[in-house]
């Protein structure tokens, strides 16, 4: 953070008018970020201050944009759901949820239920990994180093599941047009299902560090109050949406790979600020693990494939490649040209931990997309960091920033 | 929704706004409605205003780069209800230099999302408030998504150890791009007359059991 020494600052907040003592307070502009630990990344904030109270913001972003929707036009669509990953590198999974069922869209395929009931499963657990990372840091910007010393380690957990079942800890590329790339290893359902009966209790753990914590709630209650009304001018989805008393929520509004079979709540937030966005994830939490339960029990009685049975869409399993010189040629195309997609273009969103997070994906039936926007969660909620801090003061700007959960990855793409 | 509800609801926009709908579709389960850029406005408000639509909620504004059509911008509007639960898509053309009106009054949200389509595309938004370029470097030339910008783009950058400060370059490329092209695979192939392909021709006139045969 650039600073200005507020202590050379004359008479900051000592404005009386008519008294003795009075000082013009200059307004001073002040720089936050791009490196600073609570901007949760690459986060630079032009800030015009009077005194220690906000007057305006201006989020600079950017500093991470990478070209993915331009390296996807030139990518097959095989080769572009890894750049999925890296979008919000917290969710990985999430983020190629989207992707997989815009692809599906287009090329008319349904996955067989297993593979549904896997991806269900995952996008749960992944909206755990991101909730964990996003409330403790938060706690830890605002004052409590102890939830991040405990939540990664439950993260490290979780990100166990996702190398175990895709090989790698965070860029899993698991989720795969027409289904999932592998079913579960064995003893890897087992293992979840045991995770899910430990983690209530790390959770109230959890809670009881922080939700009625006095100097927690100190600098959350009434800290970012958005209303309803603003809520939606502003574009906000998920938890910052559901924060401000909205229930809505794109698993149970628009069900995408089965959520209408299973059986959740969907927690909203009263007050809109950033204690109730807090409260949303800590109860969205409980009701992932209940979902997670859900897809377990479902997968032990589905047993059969995970992925289309169209070799056109899908590669030979790696033992038939090896023997069948048809699934060898399929592999070879399928690894190089890729397949075709119809022309046609769609919007499909799926509700990501962060919130809607939406793929628009034109296609004009060749073996790459000819467009695909991707619509980022945090990108509209750090457009309304202005209003929602003015007024604030600046320890306030962080709290924000901290409930709104931005990554970086995501809103620069 | 289903597909008979939505083609309901398009044509029922058709009728309130008349001629500033081009066409209104439903493909893949969505509603898509071209609009004129002079009833862009009008449109979407009148989306987001009447009791049957009830958009409250812009979801996103992409923009799409068709470099052979003579308008060659596509500004595409997602719009979500909430309230009903359905989703319309708005379309508009434009070209490089005809301004598209900013829904930033009717959608504050759209301040941004117009901000990145003319970043990236050049599209440019009339009365939008603040229209700087948000995702690209400051002092970026060029829209980088326009299907005529290299992948590569035109500069690269480094720190020079020497200037002590980050420098900017042409980019030099270690090895070539390469751009593999799938769409034929027997390219080259196309106009080579081999030996007895003159079989495959069947004379015109031919009976039509010789043809068989």
């Amino acid at each position: 953070m650039a600073t200005t020494n507020l202590a050379t600052q004359p008479g900051t907040g000592l404005n009386i008018p008519g008294q003795p003592g009075e000082v013009q307070i200059k307004p001073f502009t002040m720089n936050f970020g791009p490196q600073h630990p609570a901007a949760h990344g690459v986060l630079r904030l032009v800030m015009e201050m009077d005194g220690e109270v906000v007057e305006r913001a201006d989020p600079h972003i950017g500093l991470l944009h990478r070209g993915t929707e331009k390296l996807i036009e030139y990518k097959t669509y095989t080769q572009a759901t890894p750049y999925f990953d890296r979008l919000d590198y917290v969710s990985p999974m999430s983020m190629e949820h989207s992707w997989v069922l815009a692809v599906e869209k287009l090329l008319g395929i349904t996955p067989p239920k297993r593979g549904q009931y896997i991806r269900v499963l995952y996008a749960e657990l992944t909206r755990v990994l991101n909730h964990l990372l996003n409330l403790t840091t938060f706690a830890l910007d605002v004052g409590a180093i102890t939830p991040a010393l405990w939540g990664f380690e439950e993260r490290e957990k979780l990100m166990e599941f996702y190398e175990r079942v895709s090989g790698a800890r965070m860029h899993a590329n698991y989720f795969r047009p027409g289904g999932v790339n592998l079913d579960l290893p064995a003893g890897l359902a087992d293992d979840i299902f045991e995770y899910t009966e430990r983690f209530p209790k790390f959770l109230s753990d959890l809670e009881g560090l922080l939700s009625e914590n006095r100097v927690f709630k100190q600098r959350t209650v009434d800290i970012g109050v958005v209303s309803a009304a603003d809520a939606l001018a502003w574009g906000f989805t998920g938890p910052m949406l559901r924060g401000s008393n909205v229930a809505w929520d794109l698993r149970k509004a628009q069900p995408y790979d089965s959520y209408e079979e299973f059986d959740f709540d969907i927690p909203v937030g009263l007050t809109g600020d950033c204690y109730a966005r807090y409260l949303v994830r800590m109860e969205e939490m409980k009701q992932s693990i209940s979902i997670m339960r859900q897809a377990l029990d479902k997968l032990s009685k589905t047993p059969g494939p995970v992925k289309v049975n169209d070799r056109k869409v899908t590669p030979p399993s790696r033992g038939e490649m090896k023997r069948s010189m048809e699934s060898l040629i399929h592999h070879f195309k399928l690894y190089t040209e890729g397949y075709h997609v119809p022309a046609g273009e769609t919007y499909t969103a799926t509700e990501s931990p962060k919130g809607e997070l939406g793929v628009y994906l034109v296609s004009d039936g060749t073996n790459r997309p000819y467009r695909c926007k991707i619509r980022p969660t945090g990108f509209s909620h750090l457009q309304a960091m202005d209003f929602m801090s003015k007024g604030h003061m600046l320890a306030d700007a962080v709290a924000i920033i901290g409930s709104m959960d931005i990554v970086f990855g995501e809103i620069d793409r | 929704m289903s597909d008979e509800a939505l083609k309901e609801l398009g044509d029922y926009i058709s009728g309130a706004l008349g001629d500033a709908v081009v066409k209104a579709e439903v493909a893949h389960g969505e509603l898509m409605v071209t609009l004129t850029r002079e009833g862009a406005l009008r449109g979407i408000q009148f989306l987001r205003d009447d009791s049957t639509t009830h958009c409250e909620m812009l979801a996103d504004i992409a923009g799409v780069d068709y470099p052979s059509r003579p308008k060659r911008f596509e500004v595409v509007y997602n719009l979500l209800s909430v309230k009903h639960n359905h989703r319309i898509r708005v379309k508009v053309t434009t070209d490089e230099d005809t301004p598209v009106p900013s829904i930033v009054s009717l959608y504050p949200v759209a301040g941004w999302f117009e901000r990145e389509a003319w970043d990236l595309y050049g599209i440019f938004f009339a009365d939008n408030p603040d229209l700087r370029r948000i995702l690209t470097d400051y002092g970026f030339e060029g829209h980088p998504l326009r299907k005529d910008f290299p992948l590569t783009g035109y500069v690269e950058l480094r720190y020079d150890e020497e200037q002590k400060r980050v420098v900017y370059e042409p980019v030099t490329l270690t090895q070539d791009f390469r751009s593999f092209d799938f769409l034929s695979p027997w390219e080259g192939m196309t106009d080579v007359q081999l030996p007895g392909d003159e079989k495959a021709v069947i004379p015109l006139g031919a009976p039509a059991s010789a043809a068989k045969r």
